[in-house]
C-alpha cells in the first residue's frame, strides 16, 4: 500500500518534470571537454547539424578524464575529446568503434600584461616556461590529470624543470578546470597553459594576454569516436554515426571552418575523409592513431600557418 | 451512558508501581465500584496521579492486577476518559479538537459534527468552536478538554486535579461538568488537594500518602472522624512532609517499614 | 565594486528581456527543486516521525546517522547517484543519467536527511507533550503519527524550506549527475558555474541574483502562508 503511493507520488512528481525537457526529440548524448563547451564552439556547430538532421545533441562538457570514463561506462554515445593516446587506449580496448581526426587547435601561455618574466614573443614553448621557472613568476597549472595539464607537464620536462617540486611557491595547482584555472591565474596576476578556444571565449581577462604561441608542441588535435555498441548495446549507434559523418564531412568541416570566437579562429578542421579547407596534413596521415601517438608531430606545424592573419590580430 | 453493558467494576489488587528502583504506589488494593464518585487525596507526592494513569491504563503496574469485571473480552480502554492537571491542546480549533477525539475513537466523519456540537454547547465552548484551541484562556482549555471526554461518553471519567490552576468562577463552571457527568452516570474518579472540592464531590474518599492507601471510607464519615492520624492531619490543614524518623513514628500501627 | 554594479545590471536586463534561455533555466530549476522536496517530504517526514516515535534496536545510531547525513557533501550524492544511474550502474536500464530525473533524484537524497532529521525532533517533542491525552484516546504512537505532522505543520513547513535551499542552491551533485545539458539539465546553479568558468563574471553573479530573488520569494510566500494561518488555528 505505502509502498505503491510513494512509487505514485513519485512518478506523478518526476514525469511532468521530465517530459518537459527535451521535448522526446530524438537525441544522443556526447561526453565532451570544457573547451569546446566554453568557447562556444558546440552552441556554433550544433544548431547547423541539428537544422539538417533533427538530432538534438546533448553535450556533457566534463574534464578529458571524465569523458573518457563516462563512454567507457556507456552514458554517452560518442566521444569527442582531445588527448590522442588516451583516446587509442579507449578504442584498442574496445570501448569505441573507431577514432576520427575531426580538428586541431593549438594551446598558448598567457600571463600579465606586464610580462614580468619577459616571455612575450618566445616561440619555443619550454624556453618559455623555463623563463617563468628562473624569474620565478607565478604560474597556475590545472594540476587535474587533464589534457592541458599533461600537455604542460611535458613542456616542464622539456625544458627540464622539477616545477611540481615547488608546488606551493611559484608553481600553484588548482585541481580544476580550465576556466576556474584561468580565474584563478587572472586574480593572480599569474601565467598558465590554456587551449586557445576557452581562452578565446573567456571573458575576464583582466589584462591578461597570450604572451607564447606557435610552438609545434602546442598543438592539440581534436578525435571523435563512436562508442561501441557491441560493448554497450543502448548505444544509439545510427545516430551517432550520423554526427560523426557530419563532422568529418566536407560540410561539417566547413562548419567547424567557420566558428569564430570575436572574430578569430580556435578550431583548424583536419578529418580525414573530405576535401574541407586544410585537410592535407589529414591526408598524409591515413591511419587516424598515428597522428595522436605524435601530437606535437610534423603535420601541425605546416597547418597553423596556413591561416597566419586570423591567429595574429 | 453506561446503558446496561458496564466494565466495572474495576479491581486493583495489590498493585505496586516502581520507577527508578523506587516504589511509588506499594501494595495497593481498592475496587471501585459503579456509581461512586470517589475523590483520591493526600499531599504532593502521594501517588494520586501515579494511582489514576494505573487505573486509566496509561502506565502498567509493576506486580499486582487491575482488574475490569464488567469488561469480560471487550477492550476497556474506550470506555474510559481522563482530563489531565494541564490541559493538552491540540495545535487545532476548539471544534477540531473535539472531532480529532471522535475520529480515534472510530466515530464516522458524517457523525462526528452532531456530536461535536452538543459537547461544545454542554460546556459552554460553542462560540469559541472555531478558533484555535491554544489561544483560549486556562479555564477554557480545560473545559475544551471535558467537552472532548463528553462526546466520547465514557462510562468512567479519571480527573487529575482539574481545577489545581484555575480561578474559582472556572473551577466552579468545571465541577458543574463533572457534576453533569454524574448526572449521566459517568462514574467520577477524582483527585485533588483542594479539600473544599473534596467535600462537594466526593461520595468515597481515598486517603494516598507516600504511595500508600492509608484510609478509604465514605465522605460523611471520612470528614467527620478519619480513621488515620496522617489524614486527620490533612483535613487539619497541617503541612505533611516526610522524613525518615518523623515518618517511623507517625506510622500508623500495622504498616510494614518503607524501605 | 564594479562587479557587482554590473551584475545587478545584467540581472536586470535578462529578467527585463524576458531573456527566453533564462526563462526555461529558472523554470526547469524550480520544477526539479519543488519535485525533489515534495518527494523527500512525503518520504522523510513519516521515517523521521517513525525514529521519532518508535523503539527498536539501533534507533539512536539512526539518528546519529540522519543528522549526520544533513551534512553531506553534495559531491558525494552526486557520485553515488551517477554510478546508480550509469548505463553500468543498477538502474542504468532505465536511462535516466542526465535528464531531470537524474537531478531529482541527487536533491531527494540531498534533503531527505535534513527533513528527517528536523521532523524527528519536532514530532518527538510533540509526543512527549501529547502522549497521555492521544493514548487516552486510544492512540498509540503509529495512529498519532498523522496527528503529530499535522499539529507540527508550521515547524516542519521550517524542514522544507530548509530542504528547499538545500536543494535549489546545490550545485556538484547536480552536475554530475545531470551534465548542465542546454535546454535539458541546465539548472540556475549549473548555469552559474558554467558562466564562471567562461570567466563571465558578470552575467554569473546576475544569475545569483536571480537566483536569490527566487529564493527570498519562495520563503516569503511560505512565511505569509505560515503566519495567516498560524494565527487563525494556533
Amino acid at each position: 500500500m505505502m509502498i505503491r503511493f510513494w512509487l505514485a507520488a513519485a512518478v506523478a512528481c518526476i514525469w511532468p518534470v521530465q517530459a518537459g525537457a527535451g521535448d522526446g526529440k530524438t537525441f544522443i548524448t556526447v561526453a565532451s571537454t570544457t573547451s569546446t563547451q566554453n568557447s562556444g564552439f558546440f552552441a556554433h556547430i550544433l544548431p547547423l547539424f541539428g537544422k539538417n538532421t533533427g538530432i538534438e545533441v546533448r553535450v556533457v562538457a566534463v574534464g578529458t578524464g571524465q569523458a573518457l570514463r563516462l563512454a567507457r561506462r556507456g552514458d554517452a554515445d560518442v566521444l569527442f575529446v582531445h588527448h590522442g593516446p588516451s583516446e587509442e587506449k579507449f578504442v584498442a580496448a574496445g570501448f569505441g568503434v573507431k577514432r576520427h581526426d575531426v580538428m586541431v587547435n593549438d594551446f598558448v601561455i598567457v600571463g600579465p600584461g606586464d610580462d614580468p618574466a619577459g616571455i612575450g614573443g618566445i616561440t619555443d614553448a619550454a624556453k618559455a616556461v623555463r623563463k617563468i621557472a628562473d624569474a620565478p613568476a607565478p604560474f597556475v597549472s590545472r594540476g587535474d590529470d587533464s589534457g592541458t595539464h599533461k600537455k604542460e607537464q611535458e613542456l616542464w620536462r622539456a625544458a627540464e624543470v622539477d616545477a611540481a617540486a615547488a608546488s606551493g611557491t611559484w608553481y600553484r595547482e588548482t585541481g580544476s578546470g580550465m576556466g576556474a584555472t584561468l580565474n584563478t591565474t587572472a586574480a593572480m596576476r599569474a601565467y598558465t597553459l590554456t587551449d586557445r578556444g576557452t581562452w578565446l571565449g573567456f571573458k575576464n581577462k583582466v589584462g591578461m594576454r597570450v604572451l607564447s604561441e606557435g610552438d609545434r608542441r602546442l598543438l592539440n588535435p581534436y578525435g571523435v569516436i563512436l562508442v561501441n555498441p557491441a560493448r554497450h548495446p543502448h548505444v544509439k549507434a545510427k545516430l551517432g554515426k550520423i554526427f560523426i559523418d557530419w563532422l568529418i564531412s566536407a560540410e561539417g568541416q566547413a562548419a567547424i571552418a567557420a566558428f569564430r570566437i570575436d572574430g578569430r579562429r580556435a578550431f583548424w578542421p583536419n578529418a580525414a575523409t573530405a576535401g574541407a579547407s586544410r585537410s592535407a596534413i589529414g591526408k598524409k596521415n591515413p591511419q587516424p592513431g598515428t597522428v595522436n601517438r605524435r601530437p606535437s608531430g610534423k603535420r601541425g606545424v605546416e597547418q597553423l600557418p596556413d591561416d597566419p592573419s586570423e591567429r595574429r590580430k | 451512558m453506561g446503558e446496561e453493558f458496564s466494565i466495572l467494576p474495576l479491581e486493583l489488587d495489590n498493585v505496586s508501581f516502581e520507577a527508578g528502583g523506587k516504589r511509588l504506589i506499594k501494595d495497593l488494593s481498592h475496587t471501585f465500584e459503579t456509581a461512586l464518585r470517589t475523590v483520591i487525596i493526600g499531599p504532593n507526592g502521594a501517588g494520586k496521579s501515579l494511582l489514576l494513569r494505573l487505573c486509566h491504563g496509561l502506565i502498567g503496574a509493576s506486580a499486582g492486577r487491575i482488574v475490569w469485571h464488567g469488561a469480560g473480552d471487550r477492550d476497556p480502554a474506550p470506555y474510559q476518559g481522563m482530563v489531565f492537571q494541564r490541559p493538552i491542546m491540540l495545535r487545532r480549533s476548539v471544534a477540531a479538537n473535539v472531532d480529532y477525539a471522535l475520529a480515534l475513537r472510530g466515530i464516522r466523519r458524517r457523525q462526528r459534527p452532531v456530536l461535536v456540537d452538543e459537547a461544545l454547547v454542554h460546556t459552554g465552548l460553542k462560540r469559541f468552536a472555531r478558533q484555535p484551541a491554544r489561544l483560549l484562556s486556562f479555564g477554557e482549555q480545560q473545559k475544551l478538554a471535558l467537552a472532548r471526554v463528553w462526546a466520547l461518553k465514557p462510562q468512567i471519567l479519571f480527573l487529575d486535579e482539574p481545577t489545581a490552576s484555575l480561578d474559582p468562577t472556572a473551577t466552579h463552571t468545571v465541577e458543574e461538568i463533572i457534576a453533569a457527568f454524574h448526572a449521566a452516570g459517568t462514574r467520577i474518579v477524582l483527585t485533588t488537594h483542594d479539600l473544599g472540592q473534596a467535600r462537594r464531590l466526593a461520595d468515597e474518599v481515598l486517603f494516598l500518602h507516600r504511595g500508600r492507601l492509608l484510609e478509604k471510607a465514605p465522605a460523611a464519615r471520612f470528614f467527620a472522624k478519619p480513621g488515620n492520624d496522617l489524614a486527620e492531619a490533612f483535613i487539619r490543614g497541617e503541612l505533611l512532609w516526610w522524613r525518615r524518623g518523623i515518618d517511623r513514628r507517625e506510622k500508623p500501627a500495622g504498616e510494614k517499614a518503607i524501605d | 565594486m564594479p562587479e557587482f554594479g554590473a551584475a545587478f545590471a545584467e540581472a536586470l536586463s535578462l529578467v527585463i528581456r524576458l531573456d527566453r534561455d533564462l526563462a526555461e533555466i529558472v523554470w526547469l530549476s524550480l520544477k526539479v527543486s519543488l519535485a525533489a522536496v515534495f518527494l523527500a517530504t512525503v518520504i522523510g517526514m513519516p521515517l523521521g516521525a517513525a525514529v521519532a516515535l518508535f523503539h527498536f534496536p539501533g534507533r539512536k545510531a539512526v539518528i546519529v546517522g540522519l543528522n549526520a547525513l544533513m551534512g553531506l557533501p553534495p559531491v558525494v550524492v552526486g557520485l553515488i547517484v551517477y554510478l546508480a544511474l550509469s548505463r553500468a550502474g543498477p538502474f542504468g536500464v532505465f536511462g535516466l543519467l542526465f535528464t531531470p530525473a537524474a537531478l531529482i533524484a541527487a536533491q531527494v537524497l540531498l534533503v531527505v536527511p535534513i527533513i528527517a532529521a528536523l521532523t524527528r525532533q519536532v514530532v518527538e517533542d510533540l509526543w512527549a507533550e501529547y502522549s497521555d491525552q492521544l493514548r487516552s484516546f486510544g492512540a498509540g504512537p503509529g495512529r498519532a503519527l498523522t496527528a503529530l505532522l499535522w499539529d507540527g505543520r508550521f515547524t516542519l513547513l521550517t524542514a522544507v524550506l530548509a530542504g528547499f535551499g538545500r536543494a535549489s542552491a546545490e550545485v556538484g551533485a547536480v552536475m554530475i549527475v545531470g551534465g548542465n545539458i542546454d535546454h535539458v539539465t541546465r539548472v540556475m546553479t549549473t548555469a552559474i558555474a558554467l558562466e564562471v568558468r567562461k570567466g563571465d563574471l558578470a552575467l554569473a553573479l546576475g544569475l545569483g541574483v536571480i537566483l536569490m530573488v527566487l529564493s527570498l520569494i519562495v520563503n516569503g510566500a511560505a512565511f505569509l502562508i505560515k503566519d495567516t494561518v498560524e494565527t487563525r488555528y494556533g
